[in-house]
């Protein structure tokens, strides 16, 4: 049986592919940063999964013009990286697993979720960065992605409750896949931003970090975070949040915390970074 | 009636802010599609070679238009936008996100990258106006 071993939850902040593109990962504006991932990327080369479920929100780069969906899965064969404005990041081309993608599809539906199936997608930095920060610079990512794109820019986004619920059908999803996959979840995004605006540049540690402490053993507090108590206590884009909240959900109780990270700034962005492990 | 948590007007008492609702994705909905249009090499090169001409392709108010022949982060926010369609335009221009949001603060680039280093813009006082907290 397919079963869910480990989450991890990161920012997914473009100036950081950027700086890892360009080479500027020593940089001393980057090299704090960038040392903050160095435990996660020694820990994956021994927990690569078969595959990631990876939740991230589209930056108007493949959806949010025309299309605006909730909860959308992705669903083709491999996804390619996206042009936002300055040509694509010269990263890896991302392959789906489809049989576990269409059965999570399949499930999530059969679980009152109504999910958007996404055919053909190009994956913007909300997917790749977390990729790079992990893996690094490899000529391939070494398993397969199942792209989960959540809506965090169109009000009124999901609630943290209803992302909570979609973190445990996935989980049940995983479970019930008959295939012996070792899955990973990772939630994106965040943490505290604003990127609009003359309050842009707002960063809340207090928020933030009770954020981390509570994700671990008391995630249920989060669940009833408000839209709009994001909104204030965390900038317009720190509700972002909600996808760390799937993350979490899909790991079930009793997890171990393996490592946090947090550093102010990245760009414009509070950047979080948490590892955690399921119960053998 | 069901009860809401908090009145829907509540939206617009963060100081600073524009709630991006469907309603202004629908006011932007034509500076949108002219953003994303950046996305293309060609579309880029079109645009850098004569703005005017290649806006005018775009079904977009006139006071859009000017708004990106101005740069003007800020207006353009006002006009219905999107920061994350707006940056197709500032990585166009080969801008950093940080330069084109630290447009909107009324500071300079040197000014708010200070501010982001030193921590940020904090919270307090910038989460309600009604409530000055």
């Amino acid at each position: 049986m397919a079963r869910i071993t480990a989450g991890i939850g990161t920012s997914h902040v473009p100036a950081i592919g950027a700086a890892i593109d360009l080479g500027r990962t020593q940089d001393p504006e980057w090299k704090p940063i960038f040392d903050g991932y160095e435990w996660v990327k020694g820990w994956i080369k021994d927990n690569t999964p078969d595959v990631i479920v990876l939740c991230y929100n589209d930056h108007a780069s493949a959806m949010m013009l025309d299309i605006v969906p909730t909860f959308a899965l992705g669903f083709a064969e491999e996804f390619e990286p996206a042009d936002e404005g300055w040509g694509k990041r010269q990263v890896p081309t991302v392959y789906n697993h489809i049989e576990l993608a269409g059965h999570i599809a399949e499930q999530l539906v059969i679980d009152e979720f109504d999910l958007t199936i996404m055919n053909d997608i190009d994956v913007d930095h909300g997917c790749t960065v977390p990729l790079s920060l992990v893996f690094g610079q490899p000529e391939e990512w070494p398993c397969k992605v199942i792209p989960l794109i959540v809506n965090v820019t169109q009000f009124p986004t999901p609630s943290a409750n209803r992302c909570w619920q979609l973190g445990e059908a996935i989980r049940d999803a995983v479970r019930s896949f008959p295939q012996d996959l070792d899955v990973q979840i990772w939630g994106t995004g965040g943490m505290s931003h604003q990127l609009q605006g003359p309050r842009a540049g707002l960063i809340n540690p207090e928020f933030d970090n009770a954020f981390l402490d509570r994700l671990g053993n008391e995630p249920d507090d989060l669940r009833t975070i408000t839209r709009l108590e994001f909104l204030r206590e965390s900038g317009s884009e720190g509700i972002e949040l909600i996808m760390w909240l799937i993350m979490r959900a899909a790991l079930g109780y009793n997890v171990e915390e393996l490592y946090r990270f947090y550093r102010v700034p990245a760009s414009n962005t509070a950047v979080g970074h948490i590892v955690y492990k399921t119960p053998e | 009636m069901r009860t809401r948590l908090y009145p829907l007007e509540d939206l617009e008492d963060i100081p600073g802010t524009k709630v991006f609702t469907a309603k202004r994705s629908r006011q932007a909905y034509h500076l949108h599609k002219f953003c994303m249009s950046l996305m293309k090499a060609e579309n880029r090169e079109a645009f850098k070679k004569d703005e005017r001409a290649y806006l005018d392709l775009f079904r977009m108010t006139e006071d859009q238009k000017q708004a990106v022949l101005d740069r003007d982060f800020y207006q353009l926010i006002e006009l219905g936008g999107n920061i994350y369609f707006l940056v197709k335009l500032s990585n166009t221009d080969g801008w950093s996100t940080q330069r084109a949001v630290s447009s909107m603060t009324g500071m300079t680039p040197d000014q708010y990258a200070a501010m982001m280093r030193e921590g940020g813009r904090s919270p307090t006082g910038q989460r309600s106006k009604r409530d000055r907290n």
